[in-house]
């Protein structure tokens, strides 16, 4: 079977169709980013972007992914290395206390701005209600989502003005 | 008589094996292997052990054009390395105990590199998280250790450029002669500051507080880009050559042993390799029976963990059960237990008092439910013990590792790995023993995964507990008695569980003048063991609460009567004991940070709590709303802490905040209940932690301090209980006696 995932194809040789995908990433690939933390969609540790919206991959089944293109945590910096705004926002705000379920929250983050440029309280709220924090570092991670949303149109703004 | 030994559980502190657990003679061929092997290894955390390896060796230190005075600081001609000593279990210590060094060093913190250090008692001390215990315990040590590097540095470069050394200052990782305006930075003086004999640390002159450049700064963590590229630091993103996916199953009321198994329909799986019976070593701490499956992924070894079943001989197992020890519970109450404080004469303060109230209080048990499941990484090679240790107590992991597998402690390296959260969870070393015994019998590197089940089921609990409060006030409205009549539990029959004892210390005793404390502890089999602020997390709540029952018995403002009670400022118990001043101190600060006494909108409530534990002394006020449908809206807690000089403000904050949040979820509706030796819950579905919508606005505001730093892991969580139920009271007139609130029918909008 073969995967795409970050932009490019992986081979996952004769996988077990039923194999979660976070495993597959975690076991196969050594994309170990995406966390496991319950195995059952209610923590949001293992939150990857399957054709830009966010899933937990530890219950969506490998074969579900079929042609679609998964995004994990290593695949958000650009081919230099450099932050996404999302994931420069949780360092300069300095989000993270264990960092476990950081990676998560970052990929629910960066899937709500996708879809949504400008998320207010409320918004920010129910697109990361999915993602437990069990440091308690909610409060900085709703600053930082506000910070990489205005980080955007910051920039998109310099690029309308070129 | 439980015939499961609990022989570890209480000491919170580990003790420390005494023997070193890399150098010596015994350890190089492990040390050899390691290099030799690090390259094929995606272990991040490895390469910074192997770096320190070396520098572990006298000959090395020797020969090196690197300055290395003690184990904290290695300085080259390519850069500053600053050795991070103890566990990061997210308190933030691999940031805020090199930036103790690096301030007496006088680098830039840009030029630092921060590495895990690798566990060494000859080295460092002992190595561990817990207690809050990381910055008082280390900070004379690593400012003296900054210092001696830098008198070093600067005797060579006087003598480079044949001054006086009282003639040169630093700056930013620089060396600098102002009369000739010279300067030389750090990493070009090393090679000849290596020579320099390292002077006694006691007879450095450390900087006064308003010379720090760097203490008190908001430095963002060290590991912060790598977490953000989702880098492998953690224990569970360990992986070696030739590894292989360990599970184990242990019977469900802890204490049962395997009778059979199908291990043959096992091994027949797909994926699966090996299935076998591991006895236990009898140390509940340690090593509880089981069956360990060991396959090709994580995957497999889940299906096969699912398919797997177990005959259990539960004899010996555990029937514990809430229902029957709240009966239990129930019926004690009415009678008087075995004194732990008994100062004045309460049953005269009862009598002559005005006015008496009185109270049963309970809090149920409660997981630690690190959001990184449980998981070491093991491999037992030609007589010597590798782990990959997600632990908070890396010294005891070592030492129980090598008991299991029949080793000595120096045959065993830990390499210590940063941890999905700890909260005290880690103190505790079962399953680093677990995978050390089943790496044994594997003979391949294996990694063993708990699921969240298993974590959950296994947990050391913070034990649940009962609490008949009785107080008087007089005709002023003065407390005149107290009594606290404590039902708890005990795991060995002789002492209370971990967290579980009250001490002669606990609140109000020496401030009011009757107090008599009672503990009675009921038999109990499921392992319970340090929790965040172990003890605390729950007293405070009901001391606290309580305090606040007898302000309104007095008809008195719960404020004007915590001074009261506090009264003059005064040091209580040892140098590490409250000073009733300070207490007074945030308790005033914040009170007028949330406005105590200012008119509310209809239905909200301000209450307050101070609590002083792990030498913090620490205040809130909560302002809530409660509507008709018993839901509580937080929507404000206000902290005042006075831990004296804060090393690193981001993180300081981050921790106060992050109290605030674990508190108010962990009151809401946590619990973990107990039938027939079983816990009856399972993973996050029925343990709802608290999510982002229902987390409030926190202002924390630190008193500046000249006392020495102490830790911010664990002082905030227990005034947070005890200020939302004060609040709670204030808002409708409800006085919540149970934990979590949803017992009362309450919950969080």
């Amino acid at each position: 079977m073969n995967l795409k995932v970050n932009g490019e194809v992986r081979n996952l040789g004769e996988i077990d169709p039923l194999t979660p995908l976070l495993w597959a990433l975690r076991d196969e690939l050594g994309l170990v980013g995406a966390k496991f933390g319950c195995g059952i969609s209610q923590c949001g540790a293992c939150t990857v972007l399957v054709d830009g919206q966010a899933v937990k991959s530890c219950s969506y089944p490998v074969s579900a992914v079929g042609e679609g293109q998964v995004t994990t945590i290593e695949g958000l910096a650009n081919g230099d290395g450099e932050l996404n705004a999302v994931q420069q926002a949780w360092v300069d705000l300095d989000v993270a206390q264990c960092g476990y379920c950081q990676a998560g929250q970052i990929m629910a983050a960066e899937a709500l701005l996708r879809t949504n440029s400008n998320p207010g309280d409320d918004d920010i709220d129910q697109a990361m209600a999915s993602n437990l924090c069990r440091c308690g570092t909610y409060i900085r991670i709703r600053e930082a989502v506000k910070m990489a949303a205005a980080v955007r149109h910051t920039a998109e703004a310099a690029d309308a003005a070129e | 008589m439980s015939t499961l030994n609990y022989a570890d559980i209480g000491d919170v502190v580990p003790t420390v094996t005494g023997e070193r657990t890399v150098a010596g003679e015994g350890a190089s061929d492990l040390r050899i292997g390691k290099l030799d092997r690090r390259q094929f290894l995606k272990l991040t955390g490895l390469v910074g052990g192997g770096l320190m390896l070396s520098f572990t060796t006298p000959r090395a230190l020797a020969n090196a054009a690197a300055l290395r005075p003690n184990g904290y600081i290695k300085i080259d001609a390519t850069g500053i390395v600053l050795y991070a000593k103890n566990p990061e279990i997210g308190q933030g210590v691999k940031t805020s105990l090199p930036m103790i060094v690096a301030e007496e060093l006088d680098a830039a913190w840009g030029d630092v590199e921060v590495v895990q250090s690798t566990i060494d008692q000859n080295l460092y001390g002992v190595q561990f998280a817990g207690g809050s215990m990381s910055i008082p315990m280390n900070w004379d040590a690593l400012r003296r250790s900054g210092a001696a590097a830098r008198a070093m540095l600067v005797e060579a470069a006087a003598k480079r450029w044949g001054v006086e050394a009282a003639s040169l200052s630093t700056q930013d990782s620089y060396v600098i002669h102002a009369g000739s305006g010279r300067k030389l930075k750090y990493t070009e003086l090393a090679g000849e500051a290596a020579a320099v004999p390292v002077p006694d640390p006691q007879s450095l002159t450390l900087k006064k507080r308003d010379q720090f450049r760097l203490l008190g700064q908001r430095i963002t963590g060290v590991d912060n880009r790598a977490l953000v590229r989702g880098d492998p630091l953690f224990g569970i993103d360990q992986t070696l050559p030739g590894m292989q996916y360990a599970v184990y199953q242990k019977c469900p009321a802890i204490g049962g042993k395997v009778k059979s198994a199908n291990l043959d329909e096992i091994k027949g799986m797909p994926g699966v390799s090996d299935a076998f019976v591991l006895d236990g070593n009898g140390n509940a701490m340690e090593l509880l029976p089981g069956v360990a499956i060991i396959a090709a992924n994580t995957w497999s070894a889940l299906q096969a963990k699912r398919a797997l079943k177990v005959e259990w001989d539960e004899s010996d197992a555990s029937k514990d059960s809430w229902s029957h020890a709240k009966a239990e519970a129930e019926r004690l109450r009415s009678e008087s237990g075995p004194p732990v404080v008994n100062t004045g004469d309460v049953d005269a303060a009862f009598a002559s008092g005005a006015k008496q109230a009185s109270g049963f209080y309970t809090y149920h048990f409660v997981s630690h439910a690190t959001l990184e499941p449980q998981n070491c990484t093991a491999w037992f090679k030609d007589g010597a013990l590798e782990l990959w240790a997600p632990t908070q107590t890396p010294g005891q992991g070592i030492g129980s590792a090598a008991k299991v597998v029949g080793i000595s402690p120096s045959k065993v390296t830990l390499h210590q790995l940063r941890c999905g959260g700890g909260f005290g969870r880690r103190l505790y070393n079962d399953f680093t023993t677990e995978a050390a015994a089943i790496a044994k019998r594997a003979g391949v590197p294996i990694k063993l995964q708990w699921t969240r089940e298993d974590d959950m089921a296994y947990d050391l609990y913070r034990a649940g507990g009962f609490h008949q409060m009785d107080g008087s006030v007089d005709e002023n409205g003065k407390i005149t008695g107290w009594r606290d009549r404590f039902i708890t539990f005990t795991n060995d029959g002789r002492r209370p569980v971990s967290g579980g004892g009250l001490s002669p210390g606990v609140f109000p005793a020496g401030l009011v003048d009757s107090v008599r404390v009672e503990q009675t502890a009921l038999p109990w089999k499921n392992r319970c063991a340090a929790w965040r602020a172990p003890g605390s997390n729950v007293f405070g709540f009901v001391v606290q609460g309580f305090l606040d029952e007898l302000a309104h018995l007095a008809g008195r403002d719960p404020l004007e009567v915590l001074l009261e009670v506090l009264g003059e400022p005064r040091q209580m118990g040892g140098r590490r004991g409250m000073h009733t001043g300070r207490a007074a101190g945030v308790v005033k600060l914040a009170a007028k940070e949330a406005g105590w006494g200012r008119e509310l909108p209809d239905g909200h409530g301000l209450g307050i709590a101070f609590y002083y534990s792990h030498a913090g002394h620490i205040a809130e006020v909560a302002e809530v709303s409660v509507d008709d449908q018993k839901q509580v809206k937080v929507h404000k807690v206000t902290v005042a802490a006075d831990v004296g000089p804060i090393v690193n403000l981001s993180g300081a904050e981050n921790q106060m905040q992050g109290s605030v949040v674990d508190g108010l979820s962990t009151m809401t509706g946590l619990s973990v209940t107990f039938e027939d030796g079983r816990v009856e819950q399972s993973n996050f579905d029925q343990y709802p932690m608290l999510r982002m919508p229902s987390t409030p606005e926190v202002a924390v505001h630190f008193v500046d301090s000249d006392y020495p730093p102490t830790g911010l892991g664990e002082p905030a969580l227990p005034p947070l209980a005890p200020a939302v139920c004060n609040a709670i009271f204030a808002a409708c007139g409800h006085r919540i006696r149970t934990l979590p609130i949803s017992e009362e029918g309450f919950s969080l909008a």
